[in-house]
C-alpha cells in the first residue's frame, strides 16, 4: 500500500492515534499543506520549528517529529520571536487557532506583525472555539449560532488579514480549505518571505460550528467556501453589502520590509566589533 | 554602582545573551543599561510589548540554546505568573529579577516591600519548584545575578533575584571580577544518539535531565502538557505523579547545596533576628546596637529564599529561645520560620507594610521589648 507522503513527519506515539481532530475538520488538509510546503522547498525538517499554543490547532505541532513547542493558548508568536532570535537559522513556522490569534494573542498578533519578525503564522480560523465545545470567537460571522451564541452572534467579526497588513507585515494572504494548491504555494512564499508572514485559512469544524449553524459535513462546508469565495480584485468592485458574506481570498500584501531579528543581530554585530 | 546596574553586570559576567523586558519602576534602570550594554558584548536587548511577551521571548531564547532574563517588579510577576509556570514544567532555566515595590495593586511604585517572597514561589497554577535569592547590596545585586544564573542552569528551573527598590536604586562600590575568575556553569546537553535520547530522562543524581537546543538535530518536543520521559501528553495517574514528583524534587533534594545563609553571633544569643534583603541591613545595625547595650542578641539572613532553609532555621531554633523576623510586610516568611522552627523556639513577625523601611532602632526596642 502506498504510504501517505505527510507520514514521514507525523509523529506516531501522540493520543487518539493517528490524531485527535474529529472527522471532516480542516486541520488536517492545513497539517498537509504545511508540511507539502516545507517538502517541495526542499527544506531540512531538522531545521523547521513548529511552534502552536493551545487548541484544536495549537496541537498541531505536536504532531511534527521534528523539533516542536507547544506554548500558551494565545502567546505563540513571542515564544517563536525568542528562539528565531537565538536561532535565526531555523524556518519557524507558527499555527495558531481564530480564538487565540484575535482575541487573547491579539497584542502578540499586533506587535510581532509590526516588528515583522521572521515566523510564518498560520491561522486556522473555523469561526470558534473548537476543543471547549464551540465558543463565539472574534472572528464568528454576525449571527453565527454558537455553544455561547444561541440566539446568534451579535459582535462584528474581525478581519486579520486587513489588521496584520496595517501592523506591517511582510506577507499576508487568506485562503480557504477549498484553495489548497493557494495555501500551500502561499505557504511557501511566506517561508522564504524574510518577515512576518500570515496565512489565514478558513477551515470547516462541521462538528461545532457547522453542526450548530446547519452547513452540512466537511465537504458541504467546503462547498460552501468555494461558492461564496471572491478573489481581492473582485472584491474591488463590490460594495460593503454584497462583501459581508463573502470570503476574501487572494495575497494581500508582500514585501520585503526590514526584518526584527536581523536589524537586532546587526546592531549587536556592529556594536559588539566597536567595543572590542 | 547602582544596584539595578550591578545585576546587568553580573549577568553580562554570567555570559547573559539575551534581555527582555517591559519598563516598570522600579527596575526600569536594569532595562536602560541592558538595552546599551547587551548590544556591547554580542547580545540582543528586547522591549517587550508586555510582561508576557517578555518572558516568552526569554523562554523562546533559551530553547533556542541561549542564556536570558527579564527583570520586572511585583505587578509585572502577576502578569507573568503562566509563562513561570510554563516555564518550570519545561524546564526552562531562566533568571527574573523582582525588584520589588510597594503594593498591593499599583500600591507605591517608587517605595520598597518585600511582598513578593509568596507570589513568586506559588504564584502559577500547581506544583513546581523555583530558586530565589535575595541580595542585600549592590555587590550582591553582581554576585546573586551570576549565581542565579548557574542554578537556573544547573536545576533547569525559574531562577528569581528577590530585590528591592532599595537595592535596586542603592549605590554602593561593585567590585566587578576578571572575567576568568568567574564561574559560570552551562546547562548539560545530551550526548547521546538520537534514536537513545529521550527528551525528559532525568539523571538519577539531580533530577534534572540533559537539555538540547531546537535545531541540534534531538526532535525535541517541548510542551507544557503533563506527558512522558519521550515527551508524550499523557492524563496517565503515574506518569504525572512520577513527572511533578520530579520537578518538585529537584530543588527540594538538592536543597543543602544550593542555601547559602549568612550568621553573626548566633552561638551565645537568646534573640535571633532573622531576616532578608534590604531588611537586614537595618536588623544587622539593630543587632549590634543591641549587644552594645549587653543584650545577647544574633543576627541571621537568608540568602537563599526558595527552597526555604528549613533544617538551618531548626538548628538556629534548637539553640535560642526568640527567633524575630522583621520584613517590609505583613509577615510572610515568618510563616516558614514557624513551621521550620517546630515550635522549637518563639517565633515573633515584626511587620511593616511597605514604604518605609523598619530603622535600626525600632528593631533593636523591639528586641528590647521581647527580651525584657
Amino acid at each position: 500500500m502506498k504510504k501517505h507522503p505527510a507520514l514521514k513527519y507525523f509523529r506516531m506515539d501522540r493520543p487518539g492515534i493517528p490524531h485527535l481532530w474529529c472527522p471532516g475538520c480542516g486541520i488536517g488538509q492545513i497539517w498537509y499543506y504545511t508540511v507539502k510546503a516545507i517538502d517541495e522547498l526542499n527544506l531540512d525538517p531538522d531545521k523547521v520549528l513548529w511552534v502552536g499554543g493551545s487548541g484544536c490547532t495549537g496541537r498541531m505541532c505536536t504532531y511534527w517529529n521534528r523539533d516542536y513547542m507547544h506554548t500558551l493558548h494565545g502567546r505563540p508568536l513571542g515564544f517563536a520571536s525568542g528562539v528565531k532570535l537565538a536561532k535565526p537559522e531555523l524556518t519557524v513556522i507558527c499555527h495558531m487557532g481564530d480564538g487565540e490569534t484575535a482575541a487573547i494573542g491579539g497584542n502578540h498578533l499586533i506587535q510581532t506583525a509590526r516588528r515583522n519578525v521572521d515566523i510564518t503564522a498560520i491561522c486556522v480560523n473555523n469561526f470558534n472555539y473548537g476543543m471547549t465545545g464551540g465558543q463565539f470567537s472574534p472572528t464568528t460571522p454576525l449571527k453565527g449560532i454558537t455553544m455561547t451564541s444561541p440566539t446568534g452572534n451579535i459582535e462584528q467579526n474581525f478581519d486579520l488579514c486587513n489588521l496584520v497588513k496595517t501592523c506591517g507585515a511582510n506577507y499576508v494572504a487568506r485562503w480557504t480549505t477549498a484553495h489548497p494548491n493557494q495555501a500551500i504555494n502561499s505557504i511557501k512564499n511566506g517561508i522564504i518571505n524574510k518577515g512576518f508572514a500570515f496565512i489565514e485559512i478558513i477551515s470547516q469544524c462541521p462538528t461545532q460550528y457547522g453542526r450548530r449553524n446547519r452547513l452540512g459535513n466537511g465537504v458541504n462546508m467546503m462547498k460552501w467556501f468555494r461558492e461564496n469565495s471572491v478573489t481581492l480584485e473582485k472584491s474591488k468592485n463590490m460594495n460593503e453589502e454584497e462583501i459581508r458574506t463573502k470570503f476574501i481570498v487572494g495575497v494581500f500584501v508582500d514585501r520585503e520590509n526590514p526584518e526584527w531579528v536581523s536589524s537586532l543581530r546587526e546592531i549587536a554585530h556592529t556594536r559588539s566589533l566597536n567595543w572590542k | 554602582m547602582q544596584g539595578d546596574d550591578a545585576c546587568v553586570e553580573g549577568a553580562i559576567a554570567a555570559s547573559c545573551n539575551l534581555f527582555a523586558g517591559y519598563p516598570i519602576t522600579p527596575a526600569t534602570e536594569i532595562s536602560v543599561r541592558m538595552s546599551n550594554r547587551l548590544f556591547d558584548v554580542g547580545g540582543i536587548f528586547v522591549q517587550g510589548a508586555d510582561e508576557l511577551d517578555s518572558l516568552a521571548i526569554v523562554i523562546g531564547a533559551v530553547w533556542g540554546g541561549w542564556k536570558a532574563m527579564t527583570a520586572t517588579s511585583g505587578n509585572g510577576i502577576c502578569l507573568m505568573q503562566e509563562n513561570i509556570g510554563y516555564a518550570a514544567m519545561t524546564e526552562t532555566p531562566c533568571v527574573i529579577a523582582d525588584i520589588q515595590r510597594a503594593g498591593p495593586g499599583t500600591g507605591a511604585a517608587t517605595k520598597a516591600m518585600q511582598g513578593d517572597v509568596y507570589q513568586i514561589r506559588y504564584g502559577s497554577n500547581a506544583d513546581y519548584s523555583i530558586i530565589a535569592l535575595a541580595p542585600n547590596s549592590p555587590q550582591e545585586m553582581f554576585d546573586l545575578t551570576v549565581k542565579a544564573f548557574n542554578l537556573s542552569e544547573t536545576y533547569r528551573v525559574p531562577t528569581f533575584i528577590l530585590s528591592d527598590e532599595i537595592i535596586g536604586h542603592m549605590r554602593e562600590k561593585v567590585v566587578i571580577p576578571e572575567a576568568e575568575e568567574v564561574c559560570i556553569v552551562k546547562r548539560k546537553e545530551p550526548d547521546v544518539e538520537l534514536e537513545n535520547f529521550l527528551p525528559f530522562k532525568s539523571e538519577y543524581d539531580t533530577d534534572v535531565p540533559p537539555m538540547p537546543a531546537f535545531g541540534d538535530g534531538y526532535r525535541m518536543p517541548v510542551s507544557g502538557f503533563s506527558r512522558t520521559e519521550t515527551g508524550a501528553p499523557s492524563v496517565d495517574f503515574e506518569v504525572h505523579e512520577k513527572l511533578v514528583t520530579r520537578l518538585w524534587n529537584k530543588v527540594e533534594k538538592n536543597a543543602d547545596k544550593i542555601i547559602e545563609v549568612e550568621q553573626n553571633w548566633v552561638e551565645d544569643s537568646d534573640v535571633i533576628v532573622l531576616s532578608y534583603g534590604s531588611t537586614a541591613r537595618a536588623a544587622y545595625e539593630a543587632v549590634l546596637k543591641a549587644r552594645k547595650e549587653g543584650i545577647k542578641a544574633g543576627f541571621s539572613r537568608l540568602i537563599t529564599i526558595w527552597p526555604f532553609p528549613d533544617k538551618y532555621v531548626k538548628t538556629l531554633a534548637e539553640n535560642v529561645k526568640v527567633i524575630m523576623v522583621p520584613e517590609m510586610n505583613m509577615g510572610k516568611i515568618v510563616r516558614e520560620v514557624q513551621r521550620a522552627a517546630e515550635g522549637l523556639a518563639k517565633v515573633v513577625s515584626f511587620p511593616k507594610p511597605g514604604i518605609n523601611i523598619h530603622t535600626p532602632d525600632e528593631i533593636k526596642r523591639e528586641i528590647r521589648r521581647i527580651t525584657g
